[in-house]
């Protein structure tokens, strides 16, 4: 029986070394190229010394920095500001706020049909709907999971891995395995026909697609958080619960008055990257339902998507102004997980 | 048999098991049923014929109707088993259906023309794997461009990133200079810039390179990562600085230091990465939907998605399909699931 002592699931690196003999073998096949390489790197730290070689080592890493994340943020803000449907920047006249003030252009905030781009709206509303849903149940089921996994259980090892496989699929790939199960005459419908509760059409019924994407993000991400969440517990020290025994103390209490408070730093960073993620959903919902029905399970991401490059006339400036929204968001949440992750890491 | 039970319940600790333990394998099980089994079932799915996809309720197992070859009859014949009338028990092969009837022969006898209703009649049929459904993907559906697309994308990818993030982590971690704090802040920044943020400027910058519709499209903007660079850096800094010196001493070049001494002492973080950079690039979608607009160019995720909806009965295809993709990544798994779950936990990021 695979038994897996508690041994930290996230023990950070170093981790066990990889056999010599890949070693050599990965070795033999890159020297040719490093020995190349060598020569230009010889002349270089012959001109600059050993000092400013530093930059020629971080040169290739910074251009594309450079060139596909800091250029891009600022392109970004010329494409919100500009109009049309040019992708070259010459092309596309200045409108200042126009697109910011046509996607805010809005009678009532709560209700969609009142806003002149409902498109947007609706899938703002439905990103905010999906982020407090999945992450809600997502992270409670992660809880749960950890907890039973902390246990005294036997093949640990194995049910941990059972839980955590899915994450390695393909957003695709999950979504085609789910649309399978449950479409009119797939496997879920059957067994609820043979039950006699009877079987439903889910995929044209919005609230039903709504809901079945929740399920699909929680199952295909549980097993990350589950893994983040096991590290955390296995981090408490063992002899306060033995304290907490000698004291009596139910269970409940034990959970309520220890685990839960000592596990409040993980599950803050948790919730943090959880919301991260929540917030840019969209391939396997996009895969698994397209966005409908209507505009059901349609999110923010997709909006942009869909604005940008897959509708007739693209509208990049909107899609640019809807991302700059999107990543203000990010940046507040990023900045927050920074700041949780340096406290816990600083106990 | 008690003393089974007894070794069934026992726990670690000797104790008999508590109400909360029989709770906690309850779920699970439960658990292992609901992840397994969609997978299990998609599986078992993409060794069915058409015919058989198309049944309803599903059978849980491949099914194929049986078939005869007769002389004097060019199609091979579907074998039925007679349950009612005249000939109840024997098994007959079908010529044809003609309403409520249908005309069949027994083989043993080609000769003499039955004639029985069809509600008197069940196919023969047996446990085969359909698998046509798998050699089909590489005569009709291109599998083998679009899978080469896909490794071709993911090895250079990873190897692009390892050079340059290892690079970058060295640099970072093995000298001293002006800047660096600012360099760090800078990695840091990228953290607040996911793709999915900067798609429109991202889209022209690699138009204006020339690499739409080109799988370095897909390569190159993914190839610096601060996720990267941070876990290398973490692990380098974890070497001594005695062993660079004494290799300058030696007149050792500083490449030559990076690559025979650095690269291959952080053996294990480059493993980590390497397999996360693996995973990332093989289930990579959203930004390869917007690059790569050509079937000829399309990844393993792309044509997945798309023959989703051109060919909406063609399930058996698409579910052969489907399991050659998760195929290599539940490889991976198999072999590297603890590297996995350390790389991930302990970088946050997948």
């Amino acid at each position: 029986m695979a038994e897996t002592t508690g041994q930290g699931a996230a023990a950070p690196a170093p981790t066990p070394a990889t056999p010599a003999r890949t070693d050599g073998l990965f070795l033999c096949l890159i020297s040719p190229v490093m020995r190349v390489i060598e020569i230009p790197m010889l002349a270089l730290q012959r001109m600059l010394g050993i000092h400013r070689l530093a930059w020629v080592f971080l040169l290739p890493n910074l251009l594309l920095f450079g060139l596909f994340a800091f250029l891009p943020v600022i392109l970004n803000v010329a494409y919100a500001t500009t109009g049309g449907a040019n992708v070259l920047l010459a092309d596309r006249p200045y409108v200042g706020a126009e697109n910011f003030g046509f996607l805010t252009d809005c009678a009532n905030y709560l209700d969609p049909n009142s806003c002149r781009e409902d498109k947007f709206w609706r899938a703002v509303w439905n990103t905010l709907w999906f982020v407090t849903l999945q992450v809600g149940i997502m992270v409670g089921f992660s809880l749960l999971t950890a907890i039973v996994l902390n246990r005294e259980i036997r093949a640990r090892g194995f049910f941990r891995a059972v839980f955590f496989f899915p994450v390695l699929l393909s957003p695709v790939v999950v979504a085609l395995i789910w649309k399978w199960i449950l479409q009119r005459e797939g496997v879920l419908n059957a067994f609820l026909d043979w039950t006699g509760v009877g079987g439903y059409n889910w995929m044209v019924d919005a609230d039903w697609a709504f809901g079945w994407s929740v399920f699909l993000s929680v199952w295909a991400h549980m097993g990350f958080y589950t893994l983040i969440l096991l590290a955390g517990l296995q981090a408490i020290p063992r002899d306060v619960y033995e304290a907490a025994t000698m004291d009596r103390a139910s269970p409940w209490r034990v959970f309520r008055r220890i685990t839960l408070p000592l596990l409040s730093p993980t599950m803050l960073v948790v919730l943090v990257l959880a919301l991260i993620k929540g917030v840019q959903t969209f391939d396997e919902v996009y895969a698994f339902t397209g966005g409908g029905p209507g505009t059901a399970t349609t999110f923010i991401i997709q909006y942009i998507y869909e604005e940008g490059f897959a509708g007739a006339p693209r509208l990049f400036g909107l899609a640019a102004a809807a991302s700059l929204m999107v990543a203000g968001v990010l940046v507040v949440l990023t900045l927050v997980q920074l700041w949780v992750s340096r406290r816990s890491a600083n106990g | 048999m008690s003393r089974t039970w007894a070794f069934l319940s026992a726990t670690r600790g000797g104790a008999r098991l508590h109400w909360t333990d029989w709770a906690s394998y309850g779920y699970l099980f439960l658990g292992v049923f609901l992840m397994f089994f969609p997978v299990i079932w998609l599986v078992l799915s993409s060794f069915k014929t058409e015919a058989d996809l198309q049944r309803y309720p599903p059978t849980f197992l491949p099914y194929q109707q049986q078939t005869i070859t007769l002389d004097g009859y060019a199609d091979p014949l579907p074998l039925f088993e007679i349950t009612a009338g005249e000939h109840a028990g024997m098994i007959l092969a079908q010529l044809r259906r003609v309403g409520l009837q249908a005309q069949m022969v027994d083989p043993a006898n080609p000769e003499e023309r039955l004639t029985i209703a069809i509600a008197d009649r069940v196919p023969v049929e047996r446990f085969t794997l359909a698998t046509e459904n798998y050699t089909e993907l590489f005569g009709r559906f291109n599998f083998l461009l679009y899978f080469w697309n896909s490794t071709f994308i993911t090895v250079t990818a990873t190897l692009i990133m390892l050079l340059t993030n290892s690079m970058a982590a060295f640099a970072l971690s093995k000298y001293d200079f002006r800047g660096r704090t600012v360099v760090l802040l800078l990695v840091i920044g990228t953290l607040m810039i996911p793709q999915t943020v900067v798609l429109v400027p991202l889209f022209l910058i690699v138009t204006e390179l020339g690499m739409f519709n080109s799988l370095w499209g897909v390569i190159i903007p993914g190839a610096a990562t601060p996720t990267g660079v941070f876990l290398l850096r973490q692990y380098m800094l974890t070497i001594p600085d005695e062993i660079l010196d004494a290799a300058r001493m030696d007149k050792a070049s500083e490449w030559k230091i990076y690559w025979r001494i650095i690269l291959p002492l952080s053996a294990p973080a480059i493993a980590v990465l390497a397999i996360l950079a693996i995973m990332w690039r093989w289930n990579d979608f959203l930004w390869p939907l917007i690059v790569l607009t050509q079937s000829e160019n399309f990844t393993l995720q792309l044509a997945l998605n798309s023959f989703q909806g051109e060919l909406q009965t063609q399930w058996s295809s698409l579910l052969a399909m489907t399991v050659l993709t998760l195929l290599p990544i539940a490889m991976v798994f198999m072999f590297l699931q603890k590297y996995i779950a350390t790389g991930i936990a302990s970088t946050g990021g997948k």
